[in-house]
């Protein structure tokens, strides 16, 4: 507000300084507020993840070992153990320093820090998830751009008509599936697991790769849909507009026209929605990893949710939840970039 | 030859209800160097017949008719020849610079687009004419860093004619260029236009539904209802004494300001544009027609020579015997 | 003045079918909706007494299909045929269920923010932020998790987790009609504030939350057989998400028996597609702009 009347301003130098450092506030303001909102939801989170664990089940020991021959003194160990016998205020304080201090406490099933715990199994989950996530957003844009460029035609339909179809699908019974007909049944690949005992050296690669087809064609198949309507969409309504007809106008051949003018427009919705989603995706993982056996943290969620194991549980629901809002922030921090209208 | 011709155009529309005649059989000339005003309210076709000189429509339209530029037929062109014709030959200066220009892209750039498509200029000279360009509009020449979101309405007019001057066109369609933009605003970019049409001695064909703002800027005026085109003539003739009763109408609802006349004139007009699926029958406008006939249902005049040399005008007040000759040869 | 309205709502109505009647995908799904909810209305005329029990099952376990049982049996012995015709009643029960508590939450909050505006409203917006944050999975299973294991808990999770997309959308909807002018009319004939909401805004925000309430109902059952299969739904229930969970137990997977994996998981696919495709043809129809592009 304060530069406007600058236009007019006698010196231009002075005025292109003025402009600058307001430009520099303004944009820390921005970055400052979107990092201040992410902080706020990860407090939200934990605070969530206290009150979830410990007071919802009333006595959390016991939920533990439900079903459980465990004796009266091995419940008053585990209370001890886990401060249950402390004033809530004192177990919040001690709760609170011990997330900042990336200390999400001893996993029940294991018997070791559930920070190690999931320092073990990060690898693996960011390996096969980023993996499907470029994968499946390569495929679904490309398929997107495909389809709204020529709508309403066969392969439009049709592709629309899959991409629905497989967004209905279970992630865990398609990894099932496809694990009768090409692991147990035709045998071409591994049933389980991230990597062969034996192989040592640079042939882990292939090996890792080998084991990771089918967990990874799990994912892209259910993941990939969204990223398709979503372009699909949001091009089709940038086709409509004016700046295209002017594109058009000018002589550029249609694929020109396409490249340079509508997809760029059309990802803007786009990107944030991939962004957001990859902290979905961390989680959807945990039913493929379970189905595979991949030794990530979804099949580490799971195991804790069997017993259940509630420091890893808890530990985990801050990390996955985690994950959500860094993606979004990172989403915030993008689209500055992309889109020069809201650059701060 | 003239620069523009076009010889009983018609544009129909696709679609699922059925085919939609957006235009209607329009045929006229433009000379080189000649500004041709386009009248009429929304929807009377107008915006589609700009699109159609280019072959710019969506594929549910299908055209019929000729359209020659510069001696060559636009809609049996090949589309490598189409592409080198569209902004080399013809370009648009299209209403709402908005939504005209790629809002992710620097002025520059789209400036710089068709120059480096239609000519052989390397990046300086490239860089160097948008410069120029944009001086040439009344725009400093750093501005081409600036997106369009940073500029005012009426720069990002002015930088839409920068655009369409890039490969010196022999002919710039404007279509409705200065709505949308406060009056202080219009007068300045109809200035601009005006200028460097002559300057540059380019052809103009202006679309607007404000024939006041036509009637100042163009030679000739031809106003259109409902896909066709209903009167012909010399601007000031057509705009200060209109034969068919819509151009009267539409002149009546524009007044030029100052003009103690318009002030004692009835003003505006009844009634809503016919929807172009469900047209009535006989003369179009007949439904809102101030001077209706009893036949005029049954009469859809074609355009006729007025009395006065050099104009023409699709009402049966202007024919002979009041149109009722055509009638006789209809079956009822 | 009841009557014209009600005639306004019918002719409404017919044209809103006739509209949705050209497009045929939404046609299927319908279809297919109705003959699956046929089917979980008739599920104990359409099975034996003993379909369902383990003690004395119709069969022997894990046969492959033959006459008596077209997709052969499960692990206790019962028709695989008529586990997927309760398991719908299971489906389509938490689908609506669930659906039910988000689709009233998210209207009753979204209305709420909407029509009064103010520091509620932003708090209000800032709560669903949060919540749209959270992976809703990730809390879902938390909450199964914690709650105990049965059909009711997955409902609640379900839809304790899904009711701030819908009070976004509604709200967004409220603000639309609340800035149309016989809004205002009716605020200045004296209407008060539960009347605009109850006669104004809620017919007109009902059309979006009916498309949302397809869309929602179709991810909810999706949702359900994921917490069945993850083992947080009532094991006694034989929900489809749960018949896989079993088959993947006895090792139907290492043996191939298809007819226990790939029966119930079909089941999930056709219902949560038809749900998804009826759901579109009803934002085609309200939005004629989308209709278009489908």
């Amino acid at each position: 507000m304060a530069d406007s009347a600058l236009p007019t301003a006698p010196v231009p130098q002075l005025a292109q300084s003025v402009r600058d450092r307001s430009g520099v506030r303004r944009r820390l303001r921005y970055y400052g507020e979107k990092l201040g909102g992410s902080l706020v939801s990860l407090f939200a989170v934990i605070l969530t993840s206290f009150f979830l664990f410990r007071i919802i089940p009333g006595d959390p020991v016991r939920t533990m070992t439900h079903g459980r021959p465990v004796s009266i003194e091995q419940q008053e160990q585990l209370r001890r153990e886990f401060g249950l016998d402390k004033p809530l205020a004192e177990q919040f304080w001690s709760y609170l320093t011990g997330v900042l201090r990336l200390d999400f406490g001893d996993s029940f099933q294991f018997n070791r820090p559930v920070t190690d715990l999931i320092g073990e199994r990060l690898w693996p989950t960011v390996l096969l998830v980023g993996t499907s996530v470029v994968i499946s957003a390569a495929l679904g844009l490309w398929l997107g751009v495909r389809g709204a460029w020529n709508h309403g035609s066969l392969s439009d339909r049709v592709n629309t008509g899959v991409a629905l179809t497989l967004w209905s699908v279970p992630s865990f019974w398609l990894g099932l599936i496809l694990i009768v007909i090409f692991a147990s049944g035709a045998g071409w690949f591994p049933t389980s697991g991230m990597e062969s005992t034996a192989v040592e050296g640079w042939e882990r690669i292939p090996d890792v790769a080998h084991h990771m087809v089918l967990p990874l064609v799990t994912l892209v198949a259910v993941v990939y849909a969204q990223y398709l309507m979503i372009m699909r969409s949001s091009l089709l309504d940038e086709m409509g507009s004016d700046y295209i007809v002017t594109a058009r106008a000018k002589g550029l051949r249609d694929l020109i026209v396409r490249r340079r003018h509508a997809v760029p427009n059309a990802l803007l919705p786009t990107v944030t929605l991939i962004f957001v989603n990859l902290g979905f995706v961390v989680f959807g993982a945990v039913l493929v990893e379970t189905i595979f056996s991949w030794p990530g943290l979804g099949q580490l969620f799971y195991s804790g949710l069997s017993v259940p194991d509630l420091p890893l549980v808890q530990g985990l629901f801050i990390l996955f939840s985690a994950a959500v809002i860094l993606m979004n922030l990172l989403a915030d921090l993008l689209y500055p970039i992309l889109d020069p209208r809201v650059r701060p | 030859m003239s620069l523009l011709e076009v010889d009983d155009l018609t544009v129909t529309y696709r679609t699922g209800g059925g085919d939609v005649p957006a235009v209607r059989g329009v045929s006229f000339a433009l000379e080189a160097g000649q500004k041709l005003g386009l009248a009429g309210e929304s929807g009377c076709g107008k915006s589609t017949m700009a699109l159609a000189l280019l072959r710019l429509l969506p594929k549910t339209a299908r055209l019929t008719g000729e359209i020659r530029f510069d001696g060559e037929d636009i809609l049996t062109m090949s589309w490598g020849r189409l592409r080198a014709v569209r902004w080399a030959g013809a370009s648009i200066v299209f209403q709402g610079a908005m939504h005209s220009l790629n809002a992710v892209q620097r002025i520059g750039a789209q400036i710089a687009e068709p120059i480096r498509l239609h000519s052989k200029a390397t990046e300086a000279e490239i860089r160097r004419k948008t410069g120029e360009l944009l001086e040439h509009v009344g725009l400093p020449a750093r501005r081409a860093d600036a997106y369009p979101h940073e500029l005012s309405g009426g720069q990002r007019q002015r930088v839409m004619i920068a655009m369409a001057l890039a490969c010196d066109p022999k002919l710039i369609v404007a279509d409705e260029p200065t709505t949308a933009l406060d009056v202080m605003i219009q007068a300045q970019i109809l200035t601009l236009i005006e200028s460097l049409v002559a300057e540059q001695d380019i052809s103009l064909l202006m679309i607007s539904h404000d024939l006041s703002v036509l009637a100042d800027t163009c030679d000739r005026l031809a106003v259109m209802y409902a896909g066709r085109i209903v009167e012909e003539g010399p601007a000031a003739a057509v705009f200060g004494a209109a034969r068919h009763p819509y151009g009267q109408a539409l002149a009546a609802a524009f007044p030029r300001i100052g003009d103690p006349a318009s002030r004692r004139r009835p003003q505006g007009l009844a009634g809503d544009p016919p929807d172009p699926a469900e047209l009535p029958t006989g003369c179009a406008f007949h439904p809102r027609c101030p001077a209706r006939l009893d036949h005029c249902d049954r009469v859809d005049p074609a355009l006729w020579p007025t009395a006065d040399d050099d104009r023409r005008a699709a009402c049966v007040h202007v024919l002979p015997d009041e149109g009722l000759s055509l009638l006789t040869k209809e079956p009822a | 003045m009841n009557g014209l309205v009600w005639a306004r709502r019918r002719r409404t109505a017919a044209r809103f079918w006739s509209q949705f009647r050209q497009n045929k995908a939404g046609v299927f799904g319908l279809v297919v909706l109705a003959l699956f909810v046929l089917t979980a209305l008739l599920a104990p005329v359409l099975t034996p007494d003993n379909a369902l029990s383990v003690t004395r099952p119709p069969g022997s376990p894990l046969d492959g299909p033959s006459a008596d049982f077209p997709l052969g049996t499960d692990r206790s012995g019962r028709s695989m045929v008529d586990m997927i015709i309760w398991g719908s009643r299971v489906s389509l029960t938490v689908g609506f269920w669930a659906t039910f508590i988000s689709i009233a939450f998210g209207t009753l909050f979204g209305i709420l923010a909407g029509h009064f505006g103010g520091w509620g409203s932003s708090l209000l917006m800032r709560v669903t932020d949060w919540f749209l944050v959270m992976p809703s999975l990730v809390l879902g299973v938390a909450l199964a998790a914690v709650l105990g294991r049965s059909l009711t808990t997955i409902i609640v999770a379900i839809g304790v987790t899904s009711w701030p997309t819908t009070a976004r959308l509604v709200r967004a909807q409220t603000l639309a009609v609340e800035a149309r002018p016989y809004i205002e009319r009716a605020r200045a004939l004296g209407g008060g504030h539960l009347h605009v909401m109850s006669n104004h805004v809620l017919p007109n925000v009902m059309p979006i939350v009916l498309a949302q309430t397809t869309l929602m109902v179709g991810s909810a059952i999706l949702t359900e057989s994921t917490f069945a299969f993850l083992g947080l739904g009532d094991p006694t229930t034989a929900s489809w998400g749960a018949t896989i969970q079993a088959a993947r137990d006895v090792g139907a997977v290492s043996s191939r028996m298809w007819w226990y994996i790939l029966p119930p998981g079909i089941a999930i696919v056709l219902v949560v597609l038809a749900f998804t495709l009826v759901g579109r043809a009803i934002e085609g129809v309200l939005n004629p702009k989308l209709r278009e592009r489908l």
